[in-house]
């Protein structure tokens, strides 16, 4: 087991180093980044003191080996727009981002399990099928354009919600509605085949014939099992839950990460998208080694691999 | 996900156990009704100029805002109104497609090529390669897709060209764990090591006798992404850093309405609509796709 919580954790810290790298190197897309904060009207003495004074003069490997060295410390830099540390305005931001996140993923969860225990329960049954049909049509819908309608329809037709902004709990309602939406059919379907593949097993077959009832064997004997695989399922989707959010904040004017890495890219605030970038890829990371890691601990078949 | 459990995928061995025959009819009806709306959208695409006779960048301030045909007082000049700029907005309509089409086709061509090569590569040599290419994957799998994409358009300069680059350097993920796993399950059957006893290269083995046996699953996973390539351009669109205006993308349509949603709601509607449908006869293609041909996928 420790052996394996060691491998598994150099493989984090390598794909760590590799997204710091790519979130660093972003700056060099646009060719000069000195140039780029200057804007158009900038002359060529105001790039050669921006290199200066942002240390862009510098060979680009002292910089990343610089970037991390400070982001290590929980220093990303400082806004070209707030003047403020990086770090400083991403944690006053990450909150809702992180809120949206989980409820969503609770939710998710709460509503695409039961129903892939229950489509599991009569394969190519009609609950099955239906339920196959909305995920797969309701994947078509633009995530976007179904938050639009939904405040269309909710927010100004009906008049139950408020439009925009999470000043109250309200706010988060249909924000969470749309992003748990996404994330439902995949947790649903590899659930429903996770529980077909555990009821077809011999000790379901002998719980059955000890005489138990269904819920009992479900509950009690299959679902341990069948659980398993939605481990790191379950953690992936909570990641692109977290870092898909940039959409459905700016659809919903919600203050969190997501519409802060959107405003930062509209006025080139460069070292805060690197630093969400940064954090989100961090994130995903740090949660799918601890999937892993869990895997590992449930299952020790997967350690000795 | 990581190495461990992301790179696995049911092998397509096992035949999915036969439903009642409607179910059987209803996989063979999907891909009918997906390839049929996907094959008008494509033909509504190429013969967009012979459809509608307005420029669909064409502004007439004079006539903004005419609504609809179903709605009360809608000009017959223009069949689905006009939006903010008075252009056209059934040909803009009708001129989106090429914008989605095209870039759903080229991304997803560029990003299978690079996956499948990848995924080939890991799963044939296997040892350093494998764990290299795998490194490849996992790394691209932690970025926010979303926000990598938004970044790099914004600072390399929206265009086309730049899109396509971005997007297809972002979505290989799926090819290439597909692809690795598929020719690690063969890499050992007595025809590939029967081409090799007989002196072929390993270049000519990955192409001639491995590559043909992923195609179908290859095809299935490409009709898979192209609808999730689809939905990208108009997440990027919508956010002012995809498709510049005037050019007509769905997702930028809709951005456009966004200022008008309380008292025109279908200027978002129908681009959304539109999208909608174009994705929905994607996935259903490759839904279909997938049962027929027996691969299983897990999506």
């Amino acid at each position: 087991m420790f052996r394996f919580f060691l491998k598994r954790l150099f493989v984090a810290l390598l794909v760590a180093l590799a997204v710091s790298s790519i979130s660093f190197s972003l700056a060099y897309l646009s060719g000069d980044p000195a140039i780029a904060i200057a804007g158009a009207g900038g002359s060529d003495k105001d790039a050669e003191l921006i290199r200066q004074l942002y240390g862009f003069d510098r060979p680009i490997l002292v910089q990343y080996v610089d970037w991390v060295g400070l982001a290590l410390q929980g220093n990303l830099g400082t806004s070209y727009y707030f003047n403020m540390p990086v770090s400083q305005i991403i944690g006053e931001r990450i909150p809702v981002t992180l809120i949206l996140g989980t409820v969503s993923f609770v939710v998710a969860m709460l509503v695409g399990l039961p129903l892939g225990i229950l489509a599991a329960l009569k394969p190519n049954g009609l609950l099955d099928r239906m339920v196959l049909l909305i995920a797969v049509s309701g994947q078509a819908v633009p995530s976007f354009w179904l938050g639009l309608i939904l405040i269309v329809v909710f927010g100004v037709w009906l008049n139950v919600v408020p439009i925009s902004g999470a000043e109250s709990w309200t706010g988060f309602i249909l924000p969470v509605v749309v992003l748990s939406y996404y994330a439902i059919p995949a947790l649903m379907r590899l659930m429903r085949a996770s529980m077909i593949e555990v009821l077809q097993t011999n000790y379901v077959r002998t719980a059955r014939s000890k005489g138990l009832g269904m819920p009992t064997v479900i509950l009690r004997h299959a679902l341990r099992n069948a659980i398993l695989p939605l481990v790191s399922v379950a953690a992936v989707q909570l990641g692109i839950l977290l870092s898909g959010s940039i959409v459905i904040e700016s659809v919903f004017a919600l203050n969190g990460l997501g519409r802060l890495a959107w405003e930062s890219l509209l006025r080139s605030d460069l070292p805060v998208v690197q630093g969400i970038i940064l954090i989100l890829s961090l994130i995903y990371v740090l949660l799918t080694t601890l999937a892993d890691l869990i895997n590992a601990w449930l299952d020790p078949r997967i350690r000795e691999a | 996900m990581a190495t461990s459990t992301a790179l696995n995928i049911i092998t397509p061995t096992d035949i999915r156990k036969s439903g009642p025959h409607w179910i059987k009819r209803w996989k063979q009806a999907s891909i009918i009704i997906g390839g049929g709306i996907l094959f008008l959208m494509i033909l509504m695409a190429i013969l967009a100029p012979l459809l509608t006779t307005y420029d669909p960048t064409l502004q007439d301030l004079d006539n903004r805002f005419s609504l609809p045909f179903w709605m009360e007082g809608s000009s017959p000049e223009h069949l689905l109104g006009s939006d903010h700029l008075g252009r056209d907005y059934f040909s803009r309509l009708i001129y989106g497609s090429r914008i989605s089409l095209g870039i759903g086709f080229s991304v997803v061509i560029f990003a299978a090529v690079i996956g499948t090569s990848l995924g080939l590569l890991a799963g044939y040599f296997g040892g350093k390669v494998d764990m290299l290419i795998s490194f490849l994957i996992t790394t691209r799998l932690s970025l926010p897709i979303v926000l990598v994409a938004l970044a790099a358009v914004a600072l390399k300069g929206a265009s086309l060209t730049t899109l396509v680059t971005v997007l297809s350097l972002l979505v290989w993920d799926q090819f290439a764990i597909v692809a690795r796993s598929s020719t690690q399950a063969i890499r050992n059957n007595e025809y590939i090591r029967a081409a090799r006893a007989t002196g072929a290269s390993h270049l000519r083995i990955m192409l001639r006798d491995i590559l043909p046996n992923l195609r179908s699953t290859l095809i299935v996973i490409a009709t898979l992404e192209m609808a999730n390539v689809i939905l990208l351009e108009s997440a990027l669109s919508f956010l002012g850093l995809g498709v510049r205006p005037p050019t007509p993308s769905w997702g930028l349509m809709i951005a456009e309405g966004r200022d008008n949603i309380l008292f025109d709601p279908w200027l978002i509607a129908l681009p959304g609509g539109m999208l909608c449908l174009l994705v929905l006869a994607v996935n259903l293609f490759g839904d279909g796709l997938r049962d027929v041909s027996g691969a299983r996928i897990k999506r």
